[in-house]
């Protein structure tokens, strides 16, 4: 499933909404959640998983086909868990 | 950097301050976007929202896995579980993100 799909599949079963409405609901929550990854905030959603920022410390990484050292930055990056609801129902509980 | 979290509730106000719709019938939206999405997955279906990222399910093998306390074995089965691809722009407006 594509987001044009999430978009269709919502505005099919909401024939009271204009489809660019949906489509700017459905842009909505996507960009609420990366905006507050941005800002470094988590997102949790109960039953569903939740989206964090973990911090990475600044290390000496290495070029694999040179050998040569380079110094990788600290940096952050995007994390989700997988809710418990979620979880079971992926494995048929 | 103070971390706050963001809910449910943030999410059925962004959707209820964007567009003209009922606070209830935002929430039952954004609702049905997480529905829509665990459905799919739960189908075996990957999720893939451009310029966010991609919710995808893998199979695991059984394993045997050890209690970390008292060194006891116990088996653990085949299952399945979901993970999440951030795309490349969420990556780089991230890793920029709070610190500068």
């Amino acid at each position: 499933m594509i987001r044009s799909e999430l978009i269709q599949s919502i505005a099919d079963e909401n024939p009271h909404l204009y489809q660019r409405d949906v489509e700017r609901i459905v842009n909505t929550v996507f960009d609420e959640i990366t905006e507050a990854m941005v800002r470094g905030d988590r997102v949790e959603l109960r039953g569903f998983g939740a989206f964090s920022v973990k911090q990475r410390e600044a290390r000496t990484g290495r070029n694999p086909r040179t050998g040569e050292s380079v110094e990788v930055p600290a940096k952050n990056v995007p994390f989700f868990k997988t809710g418990k609801l979620l979880r079971d129902r992926l494995n048929g509980k | 950097m103070s971390t706050n979290t963001l809910t449910r509730m943030d999410l059925n106000e962004a959707v209820f301050s964007e567009v003209g719709l009922s606070r209830n019938e935002s929430s039952e939206l954004v609702e049905s976007i997480l529905q829509k999405i665990s459905d799919a997955l739960v189908e075996g279906e990957s999720v893939k929202i451009s310029s966010f990222g991609t919710f995808s399910v893998r199979d695991k093998s059984a394993r045997v896995g050890r209690n970390p306390k008292t060194g006891e074995e116990v088996p653990i089965h085949p299952r399945r579980v979901m993970t999440f691809r951030p795309s490349h722009l969420m990556k780089s407006r991230v890793e920029r993100g709070g610190n500068s």
